[in-house]
């Protein structure tokens, strides 16, 4: 048997999605936070793949590609604000962030 | 789906267990090194279900280039440091976003559990797509034909992030400075 159910690929999925989002509940530390923002974003990706074998359409794995790139750019600019935030806060926790100016 | 379950389950379970160490580790280095576990997890099984473009993508890009990134600036940022010590959150308010989370994840597989999928609505089927030449051939193609302007639209976006980066993470000169730097050349100029 040479088969793998597309509900169970897409079970996968939404689980790692929530195992990401979990972690931006829990966690405190910005980088992690950043880091649990990719994992829902390959959760997404993994989806995309799925429906793009199942419906036998390559817009799918079209998408996945785009969302790389848009998730690169995003991880590079969250990076440089957890920069710019360090310089000013001394610090990366969110509970730290409460105030708009310097 | 015509994939091997065993490396199926294999890498889903090696991802879950990752991700809930990327969730769970006190430092931030080994929250970055499970999540490349994570990702060659991933691209494990994109490569099984034969999307060979988007997993090598993957591994060029998010185990490559994002991570690295993530590492330099949590070296940058030095992690000995004591801000990296973290005051974890209360057990009440993690309990109920563990339980939130779990009902969630349940809620979401019962719906892809009990729906009927769509057949094939177009003819990339894996014979066509292997006929063409194999998925990275045809994906290049469709790119640079039906996909061209949001190809293109990508190197802009691409370019406001570089810009946006470096506006962002500048360091700024302190006030005193400047105003030191414009006495100083004022006293030049008397």
């Amino acid at each position: 048997m040479n088969y793998v159910q597309p509900w169970v690929i897409l079970a996968f999925s939404a689980i790692i999605f929530f195992i990401g989002f979990a972690g931006i509940l829990v966690r405190r530390n910005i980088l992690v936070v950043l880091m649990c923002i990719e994992l829902m974003l390959n959760a997404a990706n993994l989806t995309f793949v799925t429906f793009s074998k199942q419906l036998h359409h390559m817009g799918g794995q079209m998408s996945v590609f785009f969302i790389i790139t848009v998730a690169a750019a995003e991880s590079a600019i969250g990076l440089g604000l957890v920069v710019a935030m360090f310089r000013t806060l001394r610090s990366v926790d969110t509970d730290d962030i409460q105030l708009l100016r310097e | 789906m015509e994939i091997n379950p065993a490396f199926f389950y294999i890498f889903a379970g090696l991802a879950i267990a990752f991700s809930l160490l990327v969730v769970i580790k006190k430092s931030a280095i080994a929250s970055a090194f499970n999540l490349v576990c994570v990702f060659f997890s991933f691209a494990g099984i994109y490569a099984m279900m034969d999307a060979h473009l988007i997993a090598a993508i993957q591994i060029i890009v998010y185990a490559g280039a994002v991570m690295v990134l993530f590492l330099f600036v949590i070296m940058l940022l030095n992690a000995d440091n004591a801000a990296f010590d973290m005051h974890p959150i209360g057990r009440g308010k993690r309990l109920v976003s563990a339980s939130f989370v779990v009902v969630m994840a349940g809620m979401f597989i019962w719906v892809f559990k009990n729906t009927t999928y769509l057949g094939p609505i177009s003819n990339f089927s894996n014979a066509n797509v292997e006929a063409a030449g194999g998925n990275t051939q045809v994906l290049s193609e469709l790119m640079f034909s039906e996909y061209i302007l949001p190809f293109e639209l990508t190197s802009v976006l691409l370019l406001a992030a570089i810009i946006g980066t470096i506006a962002i993470a500048k360091r700024k000169k302190p006030a005193a400075l400047l105003n030191g730097g414009s006495a100083a050349k004022g006293g030049n100029a008397q």
